[in-house]
């Protein structure tokens, strides 16, 4: 099985407020359909490394490769695109678009894509919600759920496009035990069932040790 | 590749989410254009109405002969005296040099230039009209009254009677507004007149003639070329004026000059004459542009800052759709879209008031005396107006919407995820 996701050599300044070497020659792969986790203290740099993999943050040195593709050095324009289609991402807090039904936040990356049809994208957006139990949730408006069921609506517009790759910023860190729980149960699903591959930030060591590899960071270094 | 029917979706919802602010930006620029287009209707309408009152009864250039002292002087013909200092004191006028000597052949020329759309005699008299034992100085002037119609704006200016009735009646005279009033003369009535020789001539009032301008209406009467002609007792090619029309009113300055070259007449164009008139109308269409740049200036201004609001109320929305694969270009024509539905939703708005307002002052009553064929108000609907205005919307939303947008499109979502 090829590797998802790739690293060589990364490393990571922050030059404000004075020079702070974050990142420092981190190197690993994801192979497909593994569901990895990421562990260390607070401000070893996991968000950092997790906003480089995820294309968005672009000042670094190194290699990043998605699948066989370079990714490193590619334009803005190119970058969205490949957030678009290759990448879904979980943040800790589920951010929602607030003003818009949980069906429409589902189907806007779709929507973008602009592969399918309305009627495609629509059926798809809802079939991902039916997979996390929260179809009858479909026509309320994004900022009238619970948080747990944010989570779940987030992870369901991550998955819209099917991607190669799902990244997760502590995305239980903001749930009770229950809802953590049932996120877990989504995540392990989808590498089990559909074989995607999983990238997840956690302080939960519990969460961690049930899933295929843990990465252990400090200081900026992957230690083990 | 843009998905505008995503981008347009968003922006739609959020500018119905925000009703409030979009309401009162969107008023902004209705409030600019509907000012804009009610002002420029109504000035340049009146700049229209003040242009009719006096440049069209104006020639675009009049010939005649001016009364002044030859510039020669007999003496100078004289070769004894060549080479003395001949000094000649209290030079006059030779007397009747009114007269354009060659009338006919120089009608006969114009007529045939290709930039002339007309050229009508005429000849200016110096009268009295006797109303009783009064006597009250004034003009009457000789003219082929059907040309004048054609070129000119007399036919608005002939209050009771028509041209044809003077035309078909050799001793028919068109009175002055002011002048029937003084004498207490209707249509039908007879006047007496008195050439400055002393001839007296009854002639039949079949019309009476009000410009507008007292000064004319006071004095002034028409009669055809041929009656004064004969009032004279001059013969048929007597011409004191010629009056010209040219289809390109531009051309006449420098056509003015050659004609005065080529016939040693007195030629002045209507530019010459209306320099003064035409300060008026700019000064009058530079009020009207600043005022309405203002309004839109304050319009956009409003945009600008509700935009402004939005952007940094939404800045978490932005980071999702960065991290969800939107481009920073896809944002800010997000909020370049929202300045632009505000632009042209208010711009169309402020048409349809503008266009409101001008006809409702186009419907206000406004007589006067001075001006006998304007009933109303004047307004000026001209579909370059609109046109110019709705551009002027577009311009000023998208600069206003630029800014913030493109403030939008750099924001780095990492930044707000991250939540520093
Ligand atoms: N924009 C920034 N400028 C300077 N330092 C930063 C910036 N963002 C994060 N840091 C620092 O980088 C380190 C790593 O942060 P982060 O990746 O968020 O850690 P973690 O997610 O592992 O808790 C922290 O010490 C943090 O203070
Ligand atoms: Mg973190």
């Amino acid at each position: 099985m090829g590797l998802v996701l790739e690293t060589k050599n990364i490393n990571k300044h922050f030059h404000k407020p004075k020079d702070f070497h974050v990142l420092k020659d981190i190197s690993f792969g994801v192979q497909e359909g593994e569901f990895v986790s990421i562990m260390g203290k607070s401000g070893c740099g996991k968000s950092t490394l997790l906003y480089i993999l995820s294309t968005m943050d672009t000042d670094y040195t190194g290699e990043l490769y998605l699948g066989d593709e370079l990714i490193t050095g590619k334009p803005q324009q190119e970058l969205s695109r490949i957030r678009n289609m290759h990448i879904g991402f979980v943040f800790q807090f589920h951010y929602l678009l607030s003003e818009f039904s949980v069906l429409e936040n589902v189907m806007l990356p779709a929507k973008k894509l602009a592969e399918k049809s309305h009627a495609e994208i629509k059926h798809d957006a809802l079939e991902k919600l039916k997979m996390l139990h929260i179809e009858h949730l479909a026509e309320q408006r994004a900022s009238r759920i619970s948080g747990g069921e944010k989570q779940r609506v987030a992870i369901a517009r991550a998955l819209i496009n099917n991607p190669a790759i799902l990244m997760g910023d502590e995305p239980t860190g903001n749930l009770d035990s229950h809802n953590s729980e049932n996120v877990f149960t989504i995540f392990k699903r989808l590498t089990e069932e559909q074989g995607l591959s999983l990238l997840v930030v956690t302080h939960d060591e519990d969460f961690a040790k049930r899933t295929n590899r843990i990465i252990q960071m400090e200081d900026g270094r992957i230690i083990s | 590749m843009i998905n505008w029917k995503v981008i347009l979706n968003i922006a739609k919802t959020h500018l119905l989410t925000k009703m409030k602010s979009t309401v009162t930006a969107g008023l902004g620029v209705t409030f600019g254009i509907a000012a804009y287009i009610t002002l420029v209707s109504f000035m340049t309408g009146l700049n229209q109405m003040l242009d009719d009152l006096i440049l069209n009864q104006t020639p675009h250039i009049h010939l005649y002969n001016e009364i002044e002292p030859s510039a020669k002087q007999p003496v100078a013909k004289y070769s004894e005296f060549e080479n003395a200092l001949n000094v000649v004191h209290s030079i006059r006028p030779k007397r009747s040099q009114k007269k354009i000597h060659n009338a006919l052949p120089i009608l006969n020329y114009l007529k045939k230039d290709k930039n002339v759309r007309g050229a009508t005699p005429q000849l200016r008299a110096q009268i009295f009209y006797l109303s009783g034992s009064i006597e009250l100085g004034g003009n009457l002037v000789g003219v082929d009254i059907m040309e004048e119609v054609r070129l000119s704006n007399i036919q608005d200016n002939i209050v009771e009677g028509t041209p044809e009735a003077l035309k078909n009646n050799d001793n028919g005279i068109l009175l002055g507004a002011g002048l029937a009033k003084k004498m207490s003369l209707t249509v039908g009535d007879r006047v007496q007149i008195s050439t400055v020789a002393g001839d007296i001539f009854p002639l039949k009032i079949i019309g009476i003639y009000q410009s507008g301008i007292a000064e004319i209406d006071n004095i002034q009467s028409f009669s055809n070329l041929k009656t004064v002609q004969r009032i004279l007792g001059e013969a048929e090619n007597f011409v004191t004026d010629i009056n010209i029309k040219l289809f390109k009113i531009t051309e006449a300055p420098a056509m003015a000059e050659v004609l005065q070259r080529q016939f040693e007449i007195k030629a002045t164009d209507i530019n010459e004459a209306n320099a003064q008139f035409e300060t008026g109308s700019s000064i009058r269409n530079m009020i009207t542009y600043a005022v309405s740049i203002t309004l839109l200036i304050v319009a956009g201004f409003g945009i600008y800052n509700i935009l402004n609001m939005l952007i940094y109320e939404k800045m978490k929305d932005i980071a999702i759709l960065k991290a969800t694969g939107f481009s920073g270009r896809d944002v800010q024509l997000i909020f370049m879209s929202q300045a632009m539905i505000i632009g042209i939703v208010g711009g169309i708005f402020g048409l349809l008031i503008g266009f409101g307002l001008s006809v409702l002052i186009d419907n206000v009553a406004f007589e006067t005396e001075a001006l006998p064929t304007i009933k109303t108000f004047p307004v000026n609907y001209k579909a370059m107006y609109y046109i110019i205005g709705f551009t002027f919307a577009l311009i000023s939303t998208f600069i206003a919407g630029y800014l913030p947008s493109n403030k939008a499109k750099r924001i780095d979502p990492v930044r707000i995820i991250r939540g520093t």
